[in-house]
Protein backbone atom coordinates (compact mmCIF):
# COMPACT_ATOMS: atom_id res chain seq x y z
CA UNK A 1 0.00 0.00 0.00
CA UNK A 2 0.99 3.32 -1.07
CA UNK A 3 0.45 6.08 1.21
CA UNK A 4 1.00 8.05 -1.63
CA UNK A 5 -1.65 10.45 -3.16
CA UNK A 6 -2.06 10.52 -6.43
CA UNK A 7 -0.89 13.66 -8.41
CA UNK A 8 -3.06 15.73 -10.07
CA UNK A 9 -3.37 14.90 -13.64
CA UNK A 10 -0.86 17.54 -16.11
CA UNK A 11 1.23 18.45 -12.92
CA UNK A 12 2.79 14.92 -13.11
CA UNK A 13 6.61 15.12 -14.20
CA UNK A 14 8.67 11.92 -14.28
CA UNK A 15 10.91 12.76 -11.35
CA UNK A 16 14.65 11.96 -13.08
CA UNK A 17 16.38 14.53 -10.94
CA UNK A 18 15.55 12.85 -7.95
CA UNK A 19 15.77 9.22 -9.47
CA UNK A 20 19.38 10.43 -10.75
CA UNK A 21 20.20 11.66 -7.52
CA UNK A 22 19.21 8.69 -5.42
CA UNK A 23 21.62 6.63 -7.98
CA UNK A 24 24.34 9.15 -7.45
CA UNK A 25 23.72 7.94 -3.73
CA UNK A 26 23.53 4.36 -4.04
CA UNK A 27 26.89 4.91 -6.37
CA UNK A 28 28.57 6.08 -3.36
CA UNK A 29 27.53 3.54 -1.16
CA UNK A 30 28.09 0.47 -3.45
CA UNK A 31 31.54 1.87 -4.47
CA UNK A 32 34.21 0.29 -1.73
CA UNK A 33 32.35 -2.68 -1.93
CA UNK A 34 32.36 -2.93 -5.76
CA UNK A 35 35.95 -2.09 -4.77
CA UNK A 36 36.82 -4.92 -2.44
CA UNK A 37 35.09 -7.09 -5.06
CA UNK A 38 37.46 -6.34 -7.40
CA UNK A 39 40.23 -5.92 -5.38
CA UNK A 40 39.68 -9.92 -4.09
CA UNK A 41 40.44 -11.22 -7.19
CA UNK A 42 43.93 -9.79 -7.64
CA UNK A 43 47.07 -10.89 -6.65
CA UNK A 44 49.70 -9.47 -4.48
CA UNK A 45 51.66 -7.93 -7.07
CA UNK A 46 48.93 -6.63 -8.76
CA UNK A 47 47.18 -4.95 -6.12
CA UNK A 48 49.41 -2.28 -6.34
CA UNK A 49 50.19 -2.37 -10.16
CA UNK A 50 47.12 -2.56 -12.08
CA UNK A 51 44.40 0.27 -12.16
CA UNK A 52 41.57 -0.19 -9.08
CA UNK A 53 38.76 -1.21 -10.70
CA UNK A 54 40.73 -3.97 -13.36
CA UNK A 55 39.58 -7.40 -12.44
CA UNK A 56 42.84 -9.50 -11.74
CA UNK A 57 43.49 -13.50 -11.80
CA UNK A 58 43.59 -14.34 -8.51
CA UNK A 59 40.36 -14.84 -6.65
CA UNK A 60 40.69 -18.47 -6.02
CA UNK A 61 44.57 -18.44 -4.84
CA UNK A 62 43.68 -15.56 -2.44
CA UNK A 63 41.10 -17.60 -0.62
CA UNK A 64 43.26 -20.44 -0.73
CA UNK A 65 46.23 -19.11 1.13
CA UNK A 66 43.53 -17.47 3.58
CA UNK A 67 42.45 -20.89 4.30
CA UNK A 68 46.01 -21.87 5.02
CA UNK A 69 47.13 -18.88 7.13
CA UNK A 70 47.74 -20.19 10.27
CA UNK A 71 45.86 -23.83 9.48
CA UNK A 72 42.92 -21.71 9.16
CA UNK A 73 42.04 -18.76 12.06
CA UNK A 74 40.57 -17.02 9.65
CA UNK A 75 37.28 -19.59 9.36
CA UNK A 76 37.50 -19.77 12.78
CA UNK A 77 37.06 -16.28 13.81
CA UNK A 78 34.24 -16.12 11.02
CA UNK A 79 32.74 -19.20 12.77
CA UNK A 80 33.81 -16.99 16.42
CA UNK A 81 31.46 -13.92 14.52
CA UNK A 82 28.64 -16.48 13.61
CA UNK A 83 28.42 -17.34 17.28
CA UNK A 84 28.57 -14.11 19.19
CA UNK A 85 26.14 -12.27 16.72
CA UNK A 86 23.78 -15.32 16.41
CA UNK A 87 23.46 -16.35 20.37
CA UNK A 88 23.73 -12.59 21.26
CA UNK A 89 20.80 -12.29 19.25
CA UNK A 90 19.13 -14.74 20.15
CA UNK A 91 18.95 -14.03 23.75
CA UNK A 92 18.81 -10.01 23.96
CA UNK A 93 15.79 -10.85 21.53
CA UNK A 94 14.80 -12.88 24.53
CA UNK A 95 15.19 -10.73 27.26
CA UNK A 96 14.29 -7.96 25.26
CA UNK A 97 10.46 -9.83 24.17
CA UNK A 98 9.97 -10.66 28.08
CA UNK A 99 10.70 -7.22 28.81
CA UNK A 100 9.01 -5.15 26.49
CA UNK A 101 6.12 -7.32 26.27
CA UNK A 102 5.95 -6.91 30.49
CA UNK A 103 6.48 -2.86 29.99
CA UNK A 104 3.68 -2.72 27.37
CA UNK A 105 0.97 -4.76 28.92
CA UNK A 106 0.94 -4.72 32.30
CA UNK A 107 0.50 -1.70 34.53
CA UNK A 108 2.73 -2.01 38.01
CA UNK A 109 4.46 0.76 40.10
CA UNK A 110 7.42 1.78 39.25
CA UNK A 111 7.01 0.52 35.39
CA UNK A 112 8.26 4.39 33.66
CA UNK A 113 11.44 4.65 35.93
CA UNK A 114 12.18 0.83 35.17
CA UNK A 115 11.77 1.75 31.58
CA UNK A 116 13.62 5.46 31.82
CA UNK A 117 16.52 3.43 33.72
CA UNK A 118 17.38 0.72 30.63
CA UNK A 119 16.68 2.70 28.38
CA UNK A 120 19.40 5.61 29.56
CA UNK A 121 21.71 2.66 29.14
CA UNK A 122 21.53 3.57 25.12
CA UNK A 123 23.13 6.59 25.85
CA UNK A 124 26.09 5.40 28.19
CA UNK A 125 29.77 5.54 25.96
CA UNK A 126 30.60 2.25 25.59
CA UNK A 127 33.72 2.72 27.14
CA UNK A 128 33.02 4.16 29.92
CA UNK A 129 30.88 0.03 30.51
CA UNK A 130 33.84 -1.70 28.53
CA UNK A 131 36.54 -0.84 30.78
CA UNK A 132 35.19 -1.54 34.33
CA UNK A 133 33.43 -4.48 32.74
CA UNK A 134 36.81 -5.81 31.97
CA UNK A 135 38.22 -4.76 35.53
CA UNK A 136 35.21 -6.49 37.23
CA UNK A 137 35.46 -9.58 34.92
CA UNK A 138 38.88 -10.24 35.60
CA UNK A 139 38.42 -9.87 39.37
CA UNK A 140 36.26 -13.22 38.73
CA UNK A 141 38.70 -14.53 36.05
CA UNK A 142 36.49 -14.29 33.24
CA UNK A 143 38.26 -12.07 30.54
CA UNK A 144 39.50 -13.41 27.28
CA UNK A 145 36.22 -16.15 27.44
CA UNK A 146 33.81 -16.31 24.84
CA UNK A 147 31.30 -15.15 27.68
CA UNK A 148 33.31 -11.80 28.36
CA UNK A 149 32.13 -10.75 24.78
CA UNK A 150 28.60 -12.69 24.78
CA UNK A 151 27.26 -10.92 28.07
CA UNK A 152 27.79 -7.92 28.47
CA UNK A 153 25.52 -7.29 24.73
CA UNK A 154 22.81 -9.58 25.91
CA UNK A 155 20.70 -6.27 27.60
CA UNK A 156 19.88 -4.16 24.78
CA UNK A 157 18.18 -0.85 25.69
CA UNK A 158 17.19 -0.38 22.16
CA UNK A 159 15.96 -4.01 22.02
CA UNK A 160 13.73 -3.43 24.72
CA UNK A 161 12.32 0.17 23.45
CA UNK A 162 11.28 -1.52 20.36
CA UNK A 163 9.75 -4.54 21.77
CA UNK A 164 7.74 -2.70 23.97
CA UNK A 165 6.25 -0.89 21.04
CA UNK A 166 5.34 -4.03 19.05
CA UNK A 167 4.33 -5.30 22.38
CA UNK A 168 1.71 -2.67 22.72
CA UNK A 169 0.84 -2.17 18.87
CA UNK A 170 0.47 -6.25 18.28
CA UNK A 171 -1.31 -7.48 21.21
CA UNK A 172 -4.46 -6.49 22.10
CA UNK A 173 -5.24 -6.37 25.83
CA UNK A 174 -9.05 -8.21 24.77
CA UNK A 175 -6.85 -11.28 23.40
CA UNK A 176 -5.20 -11.46 27.14
CA UNK A 177 -7.90 -10.94 28.58
CA UNK A 178 -9.70 -14.05 26.83
CA UNK A 179 -6.73 -15.74 27.89
CA UNK A 180 -7.13 -15.37 31.51
CA UNK A 181 -10.35 -16.10 31.26
CA UNK A 182 -9.71 -19.47 29.97
CA UNK A 183 -7.82 -20.29 32.72
CA UNK A 184 -3.94 -19.53 31.24
CA UNK A 185 -1.51 -18.80 33.68
CA UNK A 186 0.87 -15.11 33.06
CA UNK A 187 3.43 -17.31 31.07
CA UNK A 188 1.75 -19.47 29.40
CA UNK A 189 -0.12 -16.53 27.69
CA UNK A 190 3.09 -14.77 26.68
CA UNK A 191 4.48 -18.04 25.33
CA UNK A 192 1.27 -19.09 23.23
CA UNK A 193 -0.58 -15.80 22.53
CA UNK A 194 1.65 -12.73 22.99
CA UNK A 195 4.82 -14.09 21.57
CA UNK A 196 3.77 -15.52 17.64
CA UNK A 197 1.87 -11.81 17.49
CA UNK A 198 4.86 -9.74 17.73
CA UNK A 199 7.33 -12.19 15.98
CA UNK A 200 7.21 -9.78 13.33
CA UNK A 201 8.94 -7.16 15.86
CA UNK A 202 11.10 -9.49 17.58
CA UNK A 203 12.94 -10.42 13.53
CA UNK A 204 13.33 -7.04 13.91
CA UNK A 205 15.03 -6.75 17.28
CA UNK A 206 17.13 -10.19 16.34
CA UNK A 207 18.45 -8.54 12.76
CA UNK A 208 19.23 -5.13 14.60
CA UNK A 209 21.40 -7.13 17.23
CA UNK A 210 23.05 -9.07 15.61
CA UNK A 211 24.37 -6.34 13.19
CA UNK A 212 25.41 -4.80 16.49
CA UNK A 213 27.15 -7.29 17.51
CA UNK A 214 28.52 -8.70 14.35
CA UNK A 215 30.39 -5.00 14.08
CA UNK A 216 31.03 -4.72 17.67
CA UNK A 217 35.08 -4.25 17.58
CA UNK A 218 35.36 -2.23 21.41
CA UNK A 219 34.07 -4.63 23.49
CA UNK A 220 36.29 -7.90 21.88
CA UNK A 221 39.39 -5.47 21.25
CA UNK A 222 39.34 -5.12 24.78
CA UNK A 223 38.18 -8.24 26.35
CA UNK A 224 40.49 -10.85 24.30
CA UNK A 225 43.13 -11.87 24.22
CA UNK A 226 44.15 -15.08 22.60
CA UNK A 227 43.26 -14.91 18.91
CA UNK A 228 41.28 -18.17 18.52
CA UNK A 229 38.60 -16.34 20.16
CA UNK A 230 38.46 -13.12 17.65
CA UNK A 231 35.41 -12.67 16.12
CA UNK A 232 36.37 -11.50 12.41
CA UNK A 233 36.31 -7.72 13.15
CA UNK A 234 38.75 -8.22 15.59
CA UNK A 235 41.15 -10.42 13.50
CA UNK A 236 41.09 -8.46 10.13
CA UNK A 237 42.19 -5.43 12.37
CA UNK A 238 45.00 -7.42 13.58
CA UNK A 239 45.87 -8.88 10.05
CA UNK A 240 45.73 -5.73 9.00
CA UNK A 241 48.09 -4.63 11.78
CA UNK A 242 50.79 -6.84 10.58
CA UNK A 243 50.00 -6.30 7.03
CA UNK A 244 52.21 -2.57 7.72
CA UNK A 245 55.13 -5.05 7.80
CA UNK A 246 54.20 -7.45 5.73
CA UNK A 247 52.16 -5.82 2.55
CA UNK A 248 51.25 -9.60 1.10
CA UNK A 249 49.30 -9.79 3.63
CA UNK A 250 46.84 -6.98 2.70
CA UNK A 251 45.59 -9.35 -0.17
CA UNK A 252 44.50 -11.52 2.60
CA UNK A 253 42.86 -8.30 4.28
CA UNK A 254 41.22 -7.73 1.33
CA UNK A 255 39.49 -11.26 0.58
CA UNK A 256 38.89 -11.65 4.03
CA UNK A 257 37.22 -8.21 4.31
CA UNK A 258 35.08 -9.35 1.43
CA UNK A 259 33.98 -13.25 2.74
CA UNK A 260 33.22 -11.26 5.89
CA UNK A 261 30.50 -8.77 4.01
CA UNK A 262 28.84 -11.29 2.39
CA UNK A 263 27.13 -13.39 5.36
CA UNK A 264 25.22 -9.81 6.35
CA UNK A 265 24.29 -9.13 3.59
CA UNK A 266 22.62 -12.34 2.42
CA UNK A 267 21.18 -12.28 5.80
CA UNK A 268 19.36 -9.09 4.73
CA UNK A 269 18.10 -10.00 1.21
CA UNK A 270 17.11 -13.23 2.62
CA UNK A 271 15.49 -12.11 5.43
CA UNK A 272 13.69 -9.15 3.66
CA UNK A 273 10.29 -10.79 3.27
CA UNK A 274 9.86 -10.87 6.85
CA UNK A 275 11.05 -7.41 7.57
CA UNK A 276 10.15 -4.23 6.64
CA UNK A 277 13.32 -1.90 7.08
CA UNK A 278 10.66 0.66 8.41
CA UNK A 279 10.03 -1.22 11.30
CA UNK A 280 13.96 -0.57 12.15
CA UNK A 281 12.84 2.92 13.80
CA UNK A 282 10.37 1.69 15.75
CA UNK A 283 7.18 2.61 13.13
CA UNK A 284 3.97 0.05 13.42
CA UNK A 285 0.74 0.07 11.37
CA UNK A 286 -2.27 0.42 13.36
CA UNK B 1 -4.83 -1.83 29.11
CA UNK B 2 -4.98 -4.71 31.43
CA UNK B 3 -7.98 -5.27 34.11
CA UNK B 4 -7.05 -7.72 36.89
CA UNK B 5 -9.54 -10.14 36.90
CA UNK B 6 -10.80 -11.63 40.34
CA UNK B 7 -9.35 -15.22 39.89
CA UNK B 8 -5.33 -15.50 39.37
CA UNK B 9 -5.04 -11.77 40.84
CA UNK B 10 -2.10 -12.78 42.57
CA UNK B 11 -0.49 -14.18 39.30
CA UNK B 12 -1.20 -10.59 37.68
CA UNK B 13 0.56 -8.93 40.09
CA UNK B 14 3.45 -10.19 40.19
CA UNK B 15 3.84 -11.38 36.66
CA UNK B 16 5.71 -8.31 35.39
CA UNK B 17 8.23 -8.16 38.05
CA UNK B 18 8.84 -12.01 37.20
CA UNK B 19 9.16 -10.71 33.32
CA UNK B 20 11.36 -8.14 34.62
CA UNK B 21 14.15 -10.14 36.34
CA UNK B 22 16.27 -10.95 33.66
CA UNK B 23 16.72 -7.63 32.61
CA UNK B 24 17.14 -6.27 35.85
CA UNK B 25 19.78 -8.96 36.79
CA UNK B 26 21.58 -7.95 33.46
CA UNK B 27 21.37 -4.32 34.03
CA UNK B 28 22.84 -4.64 37.68
CA UNK B 29 25.70 -6.68 36.57
CA UNK B 30 26.56 -4.92 33.24
CA UNK B 31 25.56 -1.14 33.67
CA UNK B 32 24.89 -0.55 36.77
CA UNK B 33 27.93 -2.47 38.42
CA UNK B 34 30.38 -1.17 35.99
CA UNK B 35 29.73 2.41 36.11
CA UNK B 36 29.57 2.39 39.86
CA UNK B 37 32.92 0.88 39.78
CA UNK B 38 34.48 3.01 37.08
CA UNK B 39 33.32 6.34 39.39
CA UNK B 40 35.03 4.39 42.18
CA UNK B 41 37.92 3.97 40.52
CA UNK B 42 38.41 7.61 39.94
CA UNK B 43 38.29 8.64 43.08
CA UNK B 44 41.33 6.26 44.06
CA UNK B 45 44.49 6.01 42.91
CA UNK B 46 47.46 3.31 43.82
CA UNK B 47 50.66 4.32 45.89
CA UNK B 48 53.72 2.23 45.75
CA UNK B 49 55.43 1.81 48.69
CA UNK B 50 59.41 1.32 49.10
CA UNK B 51 60.49 -0.34 46.23
CA UNK B 52 57.14 -1.51 44.80
CA UNK B 53 58.11 -5.17 44.90
CA UNK B 54 56.33 -7.76 46.27
CA UNK B 55 52.91 -8.08 47.88
CA UNK B 56 51.40 -5.22 49.71
CA UNK B 57 53.59 -2.54 47.92
CA UNK B 58 51.24 -1.61 45.77
CA UNK B 59 47.74 -0.02 47.38
CA UNK B 60 45.02 1.72 46.18
CA UNK B 61 44.16 4.97 48.44
CA UNK B 62 41.52 7.62 47.91
CA UNK B 63 42.66 10.17 45.30
CA UNK B 64 39.56 13.11 45.71
CA UNK B 65 39.41 14.94 42.79
CA UNK B 66 43.81 13.98 41.18
CA UNK B 67 42.48 11.90 38.57
CA UNK B 68 39.92 14.59 37.26
CA UNK B 69 42.37 17.61 37.25
CA UNK B 70 45.07 15.16 35.47
CA UNK B 71 42.87 14.39 33.03
CA UNK B 72 41.19 18.04 33.00
CA UNK B 73 44.93 19.21 32.15
CA UNK B 74 45.81 16.35 30.03
CA UNK B 75 46.63 18.55 26.80
CA UNK B 76 46.51 14.74 24.37
CA UNK B 77 42.96 14.42 26.07
CA UNK B 78 41.89 17.68 25.32
CA UNK B 79 43.15 18.20 21.98
CA UNK B 80 41.84 14.47 21.56
CA UNK B 81 38.38 16.60 22.13
CA UNK B 82 38.68 19.16 19.96
CA UNK B 83 40.12 16.68 17.16
CA UNK B 84 36.56 15.19 17.94
CA UNK B 85 34.62 18.50 17.62
CA UNK B 86 36.09 19.52 14.49
CA UNK B 87 35.66 15.28 12.61
CA UNK B 88 32.27 15.67 14.49
CA UNK B 89 31.10 19.60 12.93
CA UNK B 90 31.84 17.56 9.29
CA UNK B 91 30.22 13.79 10.34
CA UNK B 92 26.58 15.04 11.91
CA UNK B 93 25.85 18.14 9.24
CA UNK B 94 26.78 15.87 6.27
CA UNK B 95 25.70 12.75 7.08
CA UNK B 96 22.12 14.17 8.65
CA UNK B 97 22.04 16.27 5.29
CA UNK B 98 22.12 13.72 3.09
CA UNK B 99 19.84 11.62 5.08
CA UNK B 100 17.02 14.20 4.87
CA UNK B 101 17.94 14.74 1.28
CA UNK B 102 17.63 11.13 0.43
CA UNK B 103 14.86 10.12 2.52
CA UNK B 104 12.59 13.46 0.79
CA UNK B 105 13.70 12.43 -2.45
CA UNK B 106 12.78 8.55 -2.00
CA UNK B 107 9.53 10.39 -0.90
CA UNK B 108 8.52 11.90 -4.53
CA UNK B 109 5.67 10.86 -6.43
CA UNK B 110 6.42 8.31 -9.32
CA UNK B 111 10.21 7.60 -8.42
CA UNK B 112 11.66 4.95 -10.44
CA UNK B 113 14.42 2.80 -8.49
CA UNK B 114 12.76 3.27 -4.99
CA UNK B 115 13.34 -1.07 -3.57
CA UNK B 116 16.60 -0.58 -5.43
CA UNK B 117 18.17 2.93 -3.98
CA UNK B 118 16.69 2.52 -0.90
CA UNK B 119 18.34 -1.24 0.14
CA UNK B 120 21.67 0.19 -1.67
CA UNK B 121 21.87 3.61 0.94
CA UNK B 122 20.82 1.52 3.60
CA UNK B 123 23.25 -1.06 2.77
CA UNK B 124 26.74 -0.12 4.50
CA UNK B 125 24.53 -0.24 7.79
CA UNK B 126 25.26 -3.68 7.60
CA UNK B 127 29.02 -3.56 7.76
CA UNK B 128 31.46 -2.80 10.37
CA UNK B 129 32.87 -0.14 11.03
CA UNK B 130 36.35 -2.10 11.06
CA UNK B 131 35.79 -3.32 7.79
CA UNK B 132 34.16 0.13 5.85
CA UNK B 133 37.28 1.57 7.55
CA UNK B 134 39.81 -0.90 5.73
CA UNK B 135 37.91 -0.63 2.48
CA UNK B 136 38.69 2.98 2.43
CA UNK B 137 41.41 3.05 3.72
CA UNK B 138 42.70 1.18 0.71
CA UNK B 139 40.66 3.73 -1.67
CA UNK B 140 42.54 6.27 0.17
CA UNK B 141 46.17 4.75 -0.29
CA UNK B 142 47.91 6.27 -3.27
CA UNK B 143 49.06 3.43 -4.95
CA UNK B 144 45.22 1.78 -5.02
CA UNK B 145 42.88 4.85 -4.61
CA UNK B 146 40.97 5.62 -8.02
CA UNK B 147 40.14 9.28 -6.85
CA UNK B 148 44.22 9.79 -6.65
CA UNK B 149 44.34 8.09 -10.25
CA UNK B 150 41.96 10.07 -12.09
CA UNK B 151 43.20 13.32 -10.31
CA UNK B 152 46.19 12.25 -11.94
CA UNK B 153 45.02 11.57 -15.19
CA UNK B 154 43.24 15.22 -14.80
CA UNK B 155 46.98 16.54 -14.38
CA UNK B 156 45.84 17.62 -10.75
CA UNK B 157 47.80 17.68 -7.67
CA UNK B 158 47.43 14.75 -5.17
CA UNK B 159 46.34 15.31 -1.59
CA UNK B 160 47.30 12.86 0.50
CA UNK B 161 44.53 11.70 1.98
CA UNK B 162 45.48 9.94 5.13
CA UNK B 163 47.32 13.75 6.32
CA UNK B 164 46.82 16.67 7.70
CA UNK B 165 42.87 18.52 6.92
CA UNK B 166 42.36 15.66 4.51
CA UNK B 167 42.38 12.95 7.38
CA UNK B 168 39.39 14.62 8.77
CA UNK B 169 38.02 14.70 5.99
CA UNK B 170 38.62 10.86 4.95
CA UNK B 171 37.28 9.59 8.57
CA UNK B 172 34.28 11.69 8.01
CA UNK B 173 33.29 10.18 5.11
CA UNK B 174 33.64 6.61 6.83
CA UNK B 175 30.95 7.62 9.16
CA UNK B 176 29.13 9.71 7.07
CA UNK B 177 29.36 6.56 4.20
CA UNK B 178 28.29 3.92 7.24
CA UNK B 179 25.29 6.01 8.63
CA UNK B 180 23.36 7.71 6.21
CA UNK B 181 21.39 4.64 5.45
CA UNK B 182 20.69 3.98 8.89
CA UNK B 183 19.27 7.99 9.45
CA UNK B 184 17.66 8.30 5.84
CA UNK B 185 15.55 4.82 7.17
CA UNK B 186 14.32 6.74 10.03
CA UNK B 187 13.41 9.80 8.83
CA UNK B 188 12.01 8.17 5.58
CA UNK B 189 9.52 6.36 8.18
CA UNK B 190 8.42 9.03 9.92
CA UNK B 191 7.53 11.34 6.30
CA UNK B 192 5.43 8.08 5.29
CA UNK B 193 3.43 8.67 8.84
CA UNK B 194 2.17 12.17 7.78
CA UNK B 195 -1.46 12.03 6.44
CA UNK B 196 -1.71 11.92 3.01
CA UNK B 197 -4.98 14.77 3.29
CA UNK B 198 -1.96 17.35 4.22
CA UNK B 199 -0.09 17.09 1.23
CA UNK B 200 -3.66 17.23 -0.96
CA UNK B 201 -4.68 20.45 0.37
CA UNK B 202 -1.09 22.26 -0.12
CA UNK B 203 -1.65 20.49 -3.52
CA UNK B 204 -4.88 22.22 -4.21
CA UNK B 205 -3.18 25.46 -2.74
CA UNK B 206 -0.86 25.07 -5.72
CA UNK B 207 2.55 24.51 -4.11
CA UNK B 208 5.05 22.89 -5.41
CA UNK B 209 6.79 19.46 -4.87
CA UNK B 210 9.94 21.50 -3.57
CA UNK B 211 7.37 23.60 -1.54
CA UNK B 212 6.08 20.83 0.05
CA UNK B 213 8.98 19.20 0.58
CA UNK B 214 10.50 22.56 2.31
CA UNK B 215 7.03 23.80 4.24
CA UNK B 216 5.22 20.93 4.79
CA UNK B 217 7.26 17.84 5.06
CA UNK B 218 10.72 19.17 6.94
CA UNK B 219 8.53 21.01 9.81
CA UNK B 220 6.46 17.34 10.18
CA UNK B 221 9.57 15.40 10.55
CA UNK B 222 11.70 17.43 12.48
CA UNK B 223 10.80 15.50 15.70
CA UNK B 224 12.74 12.07 13.73
CA UNK B 225 15.77 14.53 13.01
CA UNK B 226 16.20 15.99 16.57
CA UNK B 227 16.40 12.19 17.47
CA UNK B 228 18.64 11.22 15.07
CA UNK B 229 21.19 14.14 16.00
CA UNK B 230 20.92 13.13 19.30
CA UNK B 231 21.99 9.85 18.48
CA UNK B 232 24.28 11.03 15.95
CA UNK B 233 26.29 13.18 18.55
CA UNK B 234 26.39 10.31 21.00
CA UNK B 235 28.18 8.08 18.32
CA UNK B 236 30.32 10.79 16.95
CA UNK B 237 31.75 11.83 20.01
CA UNK B 238 32.80 7.97 21.10
CA UNK B 239 34.90 7.73 17.51
CA UNK B 240 37.07 4.48 18.43
CA UNK B 241 37.31 1.56 15.86
CA UNK B 242 37.52 3.61 12.69
CA UNK B 243 40.59 5.76 13.51
CA UNK B 244 41.65 2.38 15.49
CA UNK B 245 41.76 0.50 11.96
CA UNK B 246 43.10 3.18 9.75
CA UNK B 247 45.90 3.79 12.07
CA UNK B 248 48.50 0.87 10.48
CA UNK B 249 48.23 2.73 7.10
CA UNK B 250 49.45 6.13 7.94
CA UNK B 251 51.08 7.52 10.61
CA UNK B 252 49.40 10.91 11.38
CA UNK B 253 46.89 8.81 13.40
CA UNK B 254 48.52 8.90 17.19
CA UNK B 255 47.25 6.51 19.44
CA UNK B 256 45.64 8.91 21.46
CA UNK B 257 43.94 10.82 17.96
CA UNK B 258 39.98 10.25 19.72
CA UNK B 259 39.44 10.69 23.39
CA UNK B 260 38.31 7.21 23.51
CA UNK B 261 41.96 5.72 22.26
CA UNK B 262 43.11 8.10 24.89
CA UNK B 263 40.84 6.30 27.59
CA UNK B 264 42.21 2.61 26.01
CA UNK B 265 45.81 3.61 25.84
CA UNK B 266 46.01 4.63 29.34
CA UNK B 267 44.27 1.75 30.92
CA UNK B 268 45.45 -0.79 28.83
CA UNK B 269 49.07 0.38 27.44
CA UNK B 270 49.75 2.67 30.70
CA UNK B 271 48.10 0.21 32.67
CA UNK B 272 46.70 3.63 34.77
CA UNK B 273 42.99 2.33 35.50
CA UNK B 274 42.41 4.82 37.49
CA UNK B 275 43.06 8.17 35.44
CA UNK B 276 41.46 5.90 32.48
CA UNK B 277 38.42 6.13 34.67
CA UNK B 278 38.16 9.26 35.32
CA UNK B 279 38.71 10.35 31.79
CA UNK B 280 36.21 7.63 30.71
CA UNK B 281 33.70 9.33 33.72
CA UNK B 282 34.74 12.88 31.98
CA UNK B 283 33.50 11.91 28.65
CA UNK B 284 30.55 10.31 29.47
CA UNK B 285 29.07 13.38 31.72
CA UNK B 286 30.38 15.75 28.52
CA UNK B 287 28.68 13.58 25.80
CA UNK B 288 25.47 13.81 28.61
CA UNK B 289 25.99 17.51 28.82
CA UNK B 290 26.39 18.01 25.10
CA UNK B 291 23.40 15.63 23.82
CA UNK B 292 21.09 16.82 26.30
CA UNK B 293 21.77 20.74 25.43
CA UNK B 294 20.99 19.65 22.18
CA UNK B 295 18.21 18.06 22.74
CA UNK B 296 16.68 21.03 25.35
CA UNK B 297 17.63 23.48 22.59
CA UNK B 298 15.66 21.73 19.69
CA UNK B 299 12.98 21.19 21.98
CA UNK B 300 12.36 25.09 23.14
CA UNK B 301 12.79 26.07 19.65
CA UNK B 302 10.30 23.79 18.75
CA UNK B 303 7.93 25.34 21.55
CA UNK B 304 8.64 28.72 20.44
CA UNK B 305 7.59 27.56 16.52
CA UNK B 306 4.16 26.40 18.31
CA UNK B 307 3.03 29.26 20.23
CA UNK B 308 3.43 31.66 17.12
Amino acid sequence: MSTQPLAAPGRRRLPLVPTAALLLGALYCLLPVAWVLVASTKSGSELFSTFTFLPGSGFTDNVADLTEYRDGVYWKWMANSAFYAGAGALLSTAVSAVSGYALAVYRFRGKETVFNVLLAGVLMPPVILAVPQYLLLAEVDMTDSYLSVLLPLILSPYGVYLARIYAAAAVPADVIEAGRMDGGGEWRIFRTIALPMMLPGLVTVFLFQFVAVWNNFLLPYIMLGDDEKFPVTLGLYTLLQQGSNTPALYTLVITGALLAIIPLIALFLAIQRFWSLDLLSGAVKS
Amino acid sequence: MTRTPRRRAYGVKSAPYAFLVPATVLFLLFFALPIGYAVHLSFRRTEVKGLGLGKGAREEIWAGLSNYTDALSDSELLHGALRILGYGAIVVPVMLGLALLFALLLDTDGLRLRGFTRLAIFLPYAIPGVIAALMWGFLYLPDVSPFLYLLDAMGLPQPDLLDGGPLYLSLANIAVWGGTGFNMIVIYTSLRAIPAEIFEAARLDGCSQLQIALRIKIPMVAPSLILTFFFSIIATLQVFSEPTTLKPLTNSLSTTWSPLMNVYQDAFVNNDIHAAAAQAVIIAVATLALSFGFLKAANSRTKQGDSR
